[in-house]
This record gives C-alpha cells, sequence and structure tokens, in this order.
C-alpha cells in the first residue's frame, strides 16, 4: 500500500443536527475509476456524496485527498482542488442562461471550455441562451455535469445523474459519463439503478443505513446474488 | 390647479423618486443576496448625507467639493459597511432573520449616535452647487431646479450601471445565483463569503450615494434615517423582496403618490404611500414583481 488513492474515506460518521447518518464509511477512488456506490433510497448515499464535498462535513473521520487530509474544508477549496459535485436534485442557477451557468464557474485552468462540454453534450450548445429554469430534467442534468467539468475536476461525484430520466436519455448519459472516464476522470457514482451502475463500474460499494455493507469488483457484485437481492431493487 | 402644477409636481417626485430608488436597490440587493434585513441601511444613508457635508465644507462650499462628495461620500460608506462586513456581518448569514433584524437594528442605533458624537445634532445644510442652482424653464410655464434635473439623470444612470452589473458582470451573475442557491455556488468553486462581502459593500454604497445626493435638497440631521428606512422597506416590499427593478416600481409609486397626494389633499396628502402599499399588499401579497425569497 504505497500508492496513494485520489480519495479516500475513512471512517466518516456524518449527523443531521442530532441525528446519526452515516455510519464509519469507509471507500476510496483510484484515478481513472468509476467507483459506484450502490444502495436503496435514504440508504446514505447523498449524504456521502455531501460529506465528501464538505457541504454536510463529517462529525469524526478523515477524508483525503490525493493523499493531503481535506477534512473540514470548505466546498469552493475542494472544487478547486479538482473535486466536481454532481448533485442529485441537479440545482443549476435557474435565473441564469445555459452559457452564464457555465461561465461562472471557477476555472483552475483552460484545460475544459464551454466549447469542450459542447462536445460532449451537443445538445446544451443550441439552447445556450436559454434560462436553466426552462430546461428539461435531461438538459439540467447535462448542464450540471458541464457545470462541474469547467472547472477542470480530477474527481467527479455524481449523485444518481439518471434519476428521474427517460431511458432514451439514460442511455445517452452512460455514454457521456463514459467518455468522461476516457478524458481522465475518476468518478464516484452514486446510483440506485443497479442494470445502469454495472454498465459504467469498475468497483463498487454498497450502502445501507449509512453503512457499508459490501465492497467489490463489479464482477464479485454481479455473482454475489445474496448481496443483490438484500441491499439493491432488482 | 393648471397643468403646469401637476407636472411641476410630478416631476418633484420623480426627483424623489431617484433617491428613493438609489437607497431602496441597495437595500433589496442585500436583502436578495444575502437575505439581510439591513435595518442600518437607513443610518448608511445618513451617514452618507454627513460625509457630504464635511467634504463639502472642507473646500469650503466650492463646486469641487461637491463633485468630491459625490464619490468620497459613499465610498467612505462603503468602507464603513466593508469593515462592519468583514467583522460582524459575515459570520452571521445564517443566522434566522430575527437576529439579523435585531443585530442591523442594534447597528443603526450605534450608527445614530456616532453621527451625534461626530457632527452633533444640529442642522447641517449642503449647499447647491453653482452650476446647479437656478431652473430650466420647460413649455414656457414649466420651472425645474436645474438639480432636480441632475437627480432626473442620475437615476436612470445609476439604473442602467446596476442593470450591467447584475446582468452583464460575472459578479453580478453570481450573485444572482448566491441569491438562489449559496450552497451549489460554493461547490462550483466560488468563495460565496467574498461574493456576499462585495455585495453587501455595493449595496452600502449606494445608500451613502443616496445620503449624499439627497443633502443638497434637505437640512441634514439626526433622524433623517429612520422615515427613510422605513419608506425603503415599504418600497423593497411593495416592489417584490430582492428585486432590483420591483425597487424602481416602488419607488415611483411613492414617489409620485407623495407629490400628488401633497397637490390635491395637502392635510393627508401624507398616507397617500402608505394608503398605495395597503393597497398593493391586498392584491399582490408578494410584491409587484418576482420576489427571489
Amino acid at each position: 500500500m504505497n500508492s496513494v488513492s485520489l480519495l479516500e474515506a475513512k471512517n466518516i460518521n456524518t449527523f443531521y443536527g442530532l441525528s446519526h447518518i452515516l455510519f464509519d464509511v469507509s471507500l476510496r477512488v483510484e484515478k481513472g475509476e468509476i467507483v459506484g456506490l450502490l444502495g436503496r433510497n435514504g440508504a446514505g448515499k447523498s449524504t456521502t456524496m455531501k460529506s465528501i464535498m464538505g457541504i454536510n462535513p463529517p462529525r469524526t473521520g478523515e477524508i483525503f485527498y490525493k493523499g493531503k487530509s481535506i477534512t473540514g474544508k470548505r466546498p469552493f477549496v475542494l472544487f478547486r482542488l479538482g473535486i466536481g459535485y454532481v448533485p442529485d436534485d441537479r440545482r443549476v442557477f435557474a435565473d441564469l442562461t445555459v452559457e452564464d451557468n457555465l461561465e461562472i464557474v471557477y476555472r483552475r485552468n483552460n484545460e475544459w471550455t464551454k466549447e469542450r462540454v459542447y462536445e460532449i453534450f451537443p445538445a446544451l450548445k443550441n439552447i445556450r441562451n436559454r434560462r436553466a429554469g426552462n430546461l428539461s430534467g435531461g438538459e439540467q442534468q447535462m448542464l450540471t455535469i458541464g457545470r462541474a467539468l469547467m472547472g477542470n475536476p480530477e474527481l467527479l461525484l455524481l449523485d444518481e445523474p439518471t434519476e428521474g430520466l427517460a431511458p432514451i436519455i439514460v442511455k445517452a448519459l452512460e455514454e457521456q459519463i463514459l467518455k468522461l472516464k476516457e478524458a481522465g476522470i475518476s468518478i464516484l457514482l452514486a446510483e440506485q439503478n443497479l442494470r445502469s451502475a454495472l454498465k459504467l463500474v469498475d468497483r463498487v460499494y454498497i450502502i445501507d443505513n449509512g453503512a457499508i455493507k459490501f465492497e467489490g469488483t463489479k464482477k464479485e457484485l454481479e455473482e454475489n446474488e445474496e448481496i443483490k437481492r438484500k441491499y439493491l431493487l432488482i | 390647479m393648471d397643468i403646469y402644477t401637476i407636472l411641476s409636481q410630478v416631476l418633484v417626485g420623480l426627483s424623489r423618486t431617484v433617491i428613493l430608488f438609489i437607497v431602496s436597490s441597495g437595500l433589496s440587493l442585500i436583502l436578495g443576496v444575502l437575505r439581510i434585513p439591513n435595518v442600518a441601511h437607513g443610518s448608511l444613508y445618513m451617514l452618507g448625507a454627513y460625509t457630504a457635508y464635511t467634504i463639502s465644507k472642507f473646500f469650503g462650499g466650492q463646486d469641487l467639493g461637491f463633485w468630491v462628495a459625490l464619490i468620497g461620500a459613499p465610498l467612505f460608506v462603503a468602507l464603513v459597511s466593508f469593515i462592519a462586513e468583514r467583522c460582524v456581518f459575515q459570520f452571521l448569514y445564517e443566522r434566522e432573520h430575527l437576529m439579523l433584524l435585531l443585530l442591523t437594528f442594534g447597528f443603526s442605533l450605534i450608527f445614530g449616535d456616532l453621527v451625534k458624537m461626530v457632527w452633533g445634532g444640529e442642522y447641517k445644510t449642503v449647499p447647491v452647487p453653482k452650476v446647479f442652482q437656478g431652473y430650466i424653464l420647460l413649455f414656457r410655464h414649466l420651472h425645474l431646479p436645474l438639480y432636480n434635473a441632475f437627480l432626473l439623470i442620475i437615476g436612470p444612470l445609476v439604473a442602467f450601471l446596476l442593470w450591467l452589473f447584475v446582468n452583464k458582470t460575472k459578479m453580478g451573475k453570481i450573485s444572482r445565483a448566491a441569491a438562489v442557491d449559496r450552497e451549489m455556488v460554493g461547490a462550483v468553486g466560488i468563495n460565496v463569503s467574498w461574493v456576499f462581502g462585495m455585495t453587501f459593500v455595493a449595496g452600502c454604497f449606494l445608500a451613502g450615494l443616496g445620503g449624499m445626493l439627497v443633502a443638497p435638497t434637505i437640512s441634514v440631521t439626526l433622524g433623517m434615517d429612520h422615515s427613510l428606512i422605513m419608506e425603503s422597506f415599504l418600497i423593497v416590499i411593495i416592489g417584490g423582496l430582492g428585486n432590483i427593478w420591483g425597487a424602481l416600481i416602488g419607488a415611483l409609486i411613492f414617489g409620485l403618490t407623495q407629490s400628488i397626494g401633497i397637490l390635491i389633499w395637502p392635510k393627508f396628502g401624507i398616507i397617500l404611500p402608505y394608503a398605495a402599499v395597503v393597497m398593493v399588499l391586498t392584491f399582490k401579497p408578494k410584491g409587484l414583481l418576482k420576489s427571489t425569497w
């Protein structure tokens, strides 16, 4: 164990007020991987994402990014270090146009530009002057991913990107996510749709009631019927 | 009562609108983006007027003093607000509104006393600069004081600059996004604390500018903050919280009903703006334009 993980969370415990949500959650993401964080609704997927992004920081435990502790750092600092966050409820800046949504993002360098985002999501180009609040769910999802890309992330926290989207759009989105991987971006993907996740991920964690219940490669999960039955909706 | 009397009163109302708009738009900006109901906004307006007095006096009442004050007074107010924001307010954004209301009310009392300590209790006057003494004659019968004409130019200019800031600058776009979802703005790498700080300072600059501009038209005195903060809040509420164009419409309603009210019903005209507020809120409880809340 001398190689340093891109992201490593060690025994994080997160609370909402008094209620204890995450229990000793540990996970890691290696460079170039897509790691799935699978679990049912309310299992703690989003909370894990928010804990890593510093939006709802863990009360105990530590998080490392490229070997350095990022525990307790504020979201904007983490973004500037190269961690992009795509929340499950999308949260585009509704009053701004598509283009402005991309433009106001803090950019570390010029690796990702609006043009490059439009290359991955061509649909956005035609609606770039439209108010983001008026977009369809799929378009908003592309925009939130594109927005995160503008900061040139090395790690992308993708929280249920396919939730509530039509199957044909889900399919397109899956291809786009694989393109991001090809572009060298590592991804932590929270998902409850097992079929969709299995097309994308290299390794998986299964979370239930705020605790990690299973950790393994994609193959190991595919072969483990018991785990799938117990923790996932199939 | 002829048409010219009414028109001239309308122009007086519009000049008043300019002052009300400048101050209220600042209040609305702060309310919309930072969610702070800044009761001390009126005090900053007063501070702008007193600072204008001091600068004007320093230049011996020369025209130059007016122009220096036009820039210097709002800048001084902005500086004061910057210090207050960095030292106190930035730590309190997450508090509930009642707390912020009490805190800013406390600030307004402190500012009131500080102004009294520095400038004393007497009335102060700021001379109208010589270039703006006199009248323009409109339609042969209508006398428009030059200073009012100046205000009528400044008002749209400030509105235009504000429009540019909010819609065309990155800072303005960020502040619009932060008004709705500050957490997500942070999650795309923007230091929200600085955006809030700068927005606060910009809003307070407008309070100072309003105070500076009003100074030559009134007696600068303690308590001028109280009536104005009341009016400003009402303007922002009927316009739609946080909506700058709402502040413009609210200021127009206030300025015009005030001036026309005095004309048609001298004894009770003063209640007309408040009657208008009641009317608006009866039919549009959330204000005339879309609120950012």
